[in-house]
């Protein structure tokens, strides 16, 4: 009796070393490029760091109360602000209607479908030198067509009007990420039950009563899980940024994080670009909380 | 919502509709809605393929005849002379290319391992901390990933004996402006290790402890039965990997600093710097750029669907 059991704990001891020698690889990485990285950024948070500069003091909250202030910073919160605001809706209901076309019995769905969520698959920085090249003053076919349509009488320089580069940007987004909410509204359609229609179509509904009285407020899941994601996405547009604009015309196209890669690798202030990160994640805050109650999360019942 | 496994999802599709319905003829009022559809449809999708368009015929084009209006859709003066000068000599493409495959192929392999043999722990094993150390992964999904670029830059710069450096990491510039450091920092993913683990946890244990008496090793357990099990997830997360890698600029321009080291998205990106009009040239690149994705996507456009179901929504 008691020597089976010992065998047993030995046995146990064996299985758990197991255990733990499948984890080590992963967990060194992951305590070296994440853990040990997290807390050396709050560290740089409260430098004045700079690669060029040896000497690197504690300067306590400053960098946070710099950022305050820094009205460069101002500028591009406000730009990731509109960026997200107006890109965000566009994209969704966007991606919406041609999921509701697309659902059901249709000739061509899937290869519809797979036309939408090409712009998605497409590496980002090919997509932004092409949209580059479209919204180009002097050649570009935006306007070319505008112009042969006549709808405006003179080349316009999208990306270095100061009042059009934005939304330039943002409708170059709508197209970058339609199809990745046609794709998610699709399979949120898809685990619709179809009886509620056949319910709702005896009691009489008309198509517009289903959608609004049916489909839209079933979808809700898919529509939060879509907003959050793209929140978080939003929040830290860069390529695009990098590519198209560079931040300009003075500033308008500068957002969070553009900002914080000139901080931190142009003018190689490392404790300041730190402090920016660390507050980029708590505006972000609530937003990841929401994201990770979507992965219904078990901590390990079994 | 509960479409997360691809099976699901094929249920889930509308079977063929009831025979009753095929006789039933279509109202007016039906024909307007199905004309109104495809008129959507269509015009959405134009938009849509009219920037590749416009990429693949200017990439075919001679660099005047892109000012030239009206616009040429199909080339006048067809050339292959973008392509012959972006992989001639000098140009580094071919170098670019063979760098972003590699660094593709090497994460997703490297992290689709390292995640499942820590998914499997965290799945199918007891142990102490196991719960705890989880929740340390899942605690990390909250952070954005700005948030480990500026530190996991001077933690590279720093790798003792690497690059010059001495063992104190101090001297030379580490793992900077090397594969190695593209590559080892976004090999653990702790959102893969949360995503195989999900599937893992569905695989009965009976089978694994029938396997533990006939004498299998953990890892044999691991390799033969657990992993086979585990294709549909693992064929997600490859492409989605292997498609985030191939696209990722931030990282690999942070980075790498010499051309012949860069990847085809940040030789683009600093060649459209550089060559501010060579627009011909840079579409070719971007064709270039764009292909192997394009062929990923068109072979496992099933495993993108049920992915995206599987990582999205639960």
């Amino acid at each position: 009796m008691s020597r089976s059991r010992s065998n047993r704990l030995r046995h146990q001891a064996r299985r758990e070393w197991t255990a733990y020698a499948f984890l080590s690889p992963g967990l060194i990485l992951f305590t070296v490029f994440t853990l040990f990285a997290l807390a050396f950024s709050f560290y740089l948070s409260f430098h004045s760091w700079s690669i060029i500069e040896p000497y690197k003091p504690f300067v306590g909250f400053q960098n946070y109360r710099d950022a305050l202030v820094d009205p460069d910073l101002g500028q591009a919160v406000i730009n990731t602000a509109y960026f997200t605001v107006a890109s965000i809706p566009l994209t969704m209901a966007s991606g919406l209607l041609i999921a509701l076309m697309l659902n059901g019995r249709i000739w061509g769905r899937s290869i519809f479908r797979a036309i939408f969520y090409l712009p998605v698959i497409t590496p980002i920085v090919v997509s932004s030198i092409v949209w580059k090249f479209i919204y180009n003053g002097d050649y570009g076919i935006l306007n070319y067509y505008l112009e042969r349509l006549r709808l405006i009488d003179h080349s316009i320089n999208w990306l270095s009007d100061p009042n059009l580069a934005m939304p330039a940007v943002i409708i170059m987004a709508v197209w970058n990420n339609l199809g990745f909410a046609m794709v998610i509204y699709l399979a949120g359609l898809q685990a619709i039950p179809q009886h509620y229609y056949e319910a709702a179509r005896v009691d009489g509904a008309n198509s517009w009563q289903q959608l609004t009285r049916i489909t839209i407020p079933l979808l809700a899941p898919s529509t939060l899980f879509l907003l959050v994601t793209s929140v978080i996405g939003s929040f830290q547009v860069f390529t695009q940024i990098f590519i198209m604009t560079n931040g300009g015309p003075i500033g308008r196209t500068n957002t969070i994080v553009y900002f914080i890669y000139q901080a931190a690798f142009q003018f190689f202030k490392m404790g300041y670009a730190s402090a920016l990160s660390v507050l980029l994640m708590l505006m972000l805050g609530v937003f990841t909380v929401l994201q990770l109650r979507f992965y219904r999360i078990d901590y390990g019942a079994n | 919502m509960t479409v997360t496994e691809p099976r699901q999802i094929a249920a889930a599709r509308p079977g063929p509709p009831p025979p009753a319905r095929r006789h039933k003829r279509i109202s007016p009022a039906e024909v307007v809605l199905l004309v109104v559809r495809y008129v959507i449809l269509v015009a959405g999708a134009i938009i849509c393929i009219v920037p590749f368009f416009w990429m693949v015929s200017a990439s075919f084009q001679h660099e005047g005849d892109i000012f030239s209006w009206p616009i040429q859709w199909i080339p006048k003066h067809p050339t292959l002379g973008n392509y012959r000068s972006f992989f001639g000599s000098g140009g580094h493409i071919g170098v670019w290319l063979a760098n972003t495959t590699l660094v593709a192929v090497v994460t997703t392999v490297a992290q689709l391992f390292l995640d499942s043999l820590m998914a499997y722990a965290f799945a199918k094993r007891r142990f102490p901390g196991r719960k705890w150390i989880f929740a340390l992964f899942l605690a990390t999904l909250l952070v954005p990933g700005q948030m480990t670029i500026i530190p996991n830059y001077l933690i590279l710069k720093h790798i003792p004996f690497a690059g010059g450096n001495d063992a104190l990491g101090q001297g030379g510039h580490g793992w900077l402006d090397s594969y190695a450091g593209l590559i080892v920092p976004a090999v653990v993913s702790a959102f893969g290790i949360f995503l195989i683990r999900q599937y893992m946890v569905s695989i009965p244990d009976e089978l694994l402890d029938a396997a533990r008496v006939e004498g299998a090793s953990e890892f044999r357990i691991f390799w033969s039965i657990v992993m086979p099990l585990c294709k549909p997830v693992l064929a997600a997360s490859a492409i989605f990997t292997f498609g985030y890698f191939w696209n990722d600029f931030y990282w690999p321009l942070i980075v790498m600093s010499s051309p012949q080291h860069y990847t085809l998205s940040l030789g683009l990106a600093l060649f459209i710097g550089a060559h501010k009009t060579a627009w011909t040239l840079l579409m070719a690149g971007s064709v270039i750029a764009t292909i192997p994705v394009l062929v990923v996507f068109l072979i496992f456009q099933r495993y993108f669907v049920s992915g995206i179901a599987m990582t999205g929504i639960k």
